[in-house]
């Protein structure tokens, strides 16, 4: 698009009366300042409304802390496992022809389709005691679901076609004409891996990291299917958040919201911040 | 991909096989367990655990709220896609910026505020109080929720189109005598459109899904607040597994079938492509 009429103010008739213009953006701007800025400075006010000391002792919290630790380990495991998989899947999908390939990318997005809690289920049906695989497990002393392992894999499937879905388009952008040069080169698939590939799909792989780990922080309601609450266990930092708010301590489930609204936002925020320093437009 | 005959690029067989075997075991397999343990059911006892009144009022619930969602989706997400686009005013990077952060703010966080800004004493439900309107606790709120979380979508889809449009059929529309808002009708809104349902269609499949955000601001009262992904809960903590199941089920099958609207949605844009 920058070729074009970009940089010609000439646009004659092309362009809206300025009345028209602004009162559009008037719109936008307060669209945005009610639906998105509100929200968002509203959990932090609540969650300091009673205080820096108040909003401290929540997080410290016995409960909040093994939350906060659960909430860290599930994306610490969920996250370099969807990675991993958004690599290989676009790689094989962006690189080679075979039969098919539509049916893939659209069964790789069917997550982004199934509601969370129907994701959650699938778990229990799976693995809960009156699931298909439940007597086994219970066999040999084995817990998946109301245990760590249903979490972290409830959040895989929420999350699972972030990387992927950022990587897919941006590796078919660039085709494979610098693989093969490095390759005719002498390097070797990992050197060109590596060195050439990864260059250059850095910002797509930066950007699904990101709401790929935002949404394995936050997630919700896969996570509760198959969690069971069990305070100081099994609950991730959303479930201690809904926890506290029907123990009608709002002020607290605020605190544990707004950490993990840093948690998963302030990434986002660094990456905005380094395009804007490097002048590149967001994708 | 210009060189197609010969590929020698390796690992084809690594990464697929990856690729198959951990969309298999995460994605594939569960879902799978899931319509078995539905098909073990006779299909009288599914059709009568799947169309209980109670199941019945959350999908209308869950059909009505989410196609209202998508609309105002679509309608100021192709507003702001438009503004972003097409003109330069202060602020106009930072709200390029946050408009993406429905897709990384955790739902339950989304929720919670929502509901404390909407509820009467919030500091938007105050304004609405007067009027006589509930935000929260009310469809009206399980909308608001499904807005929020849908926005990103309808702006996404829209902004790329917005971005490739040649502003020189307009100038020509202009110069043929049509006047602006001519010119939008009829040269405009028929290649965004498209892209519009996309986004739309988009938001409303995540909404029917949501789970996170609506379970805050919603009351989760039964036949009036209560959606269909909340019954399944609800379901689930009676142990009726197979009423949850039933439920469940039905919601993956339209799942499925927005899923492929979706992809042919895509087929279709794909026409104006050059």
């Amino acid at each position: 698009m920058q070729h074009r009429s970009d940089k010609q103010p000439s646009l004659r008739g092309a362009e809206e009366p300025p009345l028209v213009k602004w009162l559009l953006i008037s719109i936008a701007l307060g669209f945005c300042f009610v639906f998105l800025l509100i929200p968002l400075a509203n959990v932090f006010v609540q969650a300091l409304s009673k205080g820096l000391v108040y909003w401290a002792n929540a997080l410290a919290e016995p409960d909040s802390l093994a939350a906060i630790r659960l909430t860290l380990l599930v994306a610490a495991i969920s996250v370099p496992l969807n990675v991993l998989f958004g690599l290989a899947a676009a790689w094989a999908i962006a690189k080679f022809e075979f039969p098919a390939k539509t049916l893939l990318i659209t069964l790789i997005d069917l997550p982004f389709c199934v509601s969370p809690v129907v994701a959650g289920l699938t778990f229990v049906v799976l693995f809960g005691l009156q699931g298909l695989l439940g007597p086994w497990l219970e066999a040999h002393g084995l817990k998946i679901i109301f245990a760590v392992p249903g979490i972290v894999l409830a959040s895989i499937f929420v999350t699972f076609p972030f990387v992927a879905r950022e990587l897919i388009p941006v590796m078919q952008a660039t085709g494979s004409e610098q693989e093969q040069a490095a390759l005719t080169l002498g390097a070797n698939g990992w050197q060109t891996f590596w060195h050439v590939t990864l260059p250059s799909v850095k910002w797509g792989l930066l950007y699904g990291i990101i709401l790929c780990n935002a949404r394995a922080m936050g997630e919700f309601g896969a996570v509760s299917v198959v969690s069971g609450h069990i305070a100081g266990k099994t609950d991730t930092m959303p479930l201690r958040v809904e926890k506290l708010y029907n123990e009608y301590d709002a002020a607290a489930a605020f605190a544990v919201a707004s950490l993990l609204v840093l948690l998963a936002l302030f990434p986002l925020a660094v990456k905005i911040l380094i395009e804007w320093r490097q002048g590149r437009r967001e994708v | 991909m210009a060189d197609k005959k010969y590929n020698a690029l390796p690992g084809f067989g690594l990464t697929m096989g990856f690729t198959l075997f951990y969309l298999s075991a995460i994605v594939l397999i569960p879902l799978a367990a899931l319509v078995c343990r539905a098909l073990a059911l006779s299909w009288a006892e599914f059709w009568r655990l799947a169309t209980t009144p109670r199941a019945l009022a959350g999908y209308r619930l869950s059909l009505e709220t989410s196609l209202l969602a998508a609309a105002a989706n679509a309608l100021f997400g192709s507003l702001l896609a438009w503004v972003l686009v097409r003109y330069r005013f202060p602020g106009r990077r930072l709200i390029d910026a946050i408009v993406d952060f429905p897709f990384a703010l955790p739902t339950a966080v989304a929720g919670l505020t929502l509901a404390s800004l909407f509820a009467d004493n919030g500091w938007l439900g105050r304004c609405l109080a007067p009027l006589g309107i509930k935000g929260a606790f009310t469809p009206l709120g399980i909308v608001i929720a499904l807005t929020f979380v849908g926005l990103p979508f309808a702006v996404r889809t829209l902004q790329p189109v917005l971005e490739n449009l040649e502003r020189e059929v307009e100038e020509a529309a202009a110069t043929l005598g049509a006047g602006r808002l001519r010119t939008f009708v009829s040269v405009i809104a028929p290649v965004l459109m498209p892209a519009v349902l996309t986004g739309f269609a988009l938001a409303f499949a995540r909404a029917i899904g949501e789970y996170g955000s609506v379970v805050f601001i919603s009351g989760n009262l039964p036949f009036k607040t209560e959606i269909a992904p909340v019954l399944i809960v609800t379901r689930l903590e009676e142990y009726d597994y197979a009423g949850a199941i039933a439920i469940a089920v039905v919601l993956l099958v339209f799942s499925f079938l927005l899923l492929a609207g979706i992809n042919l949605l895509g087929q279709w844009a794909s026409r104006f492509e050059r």
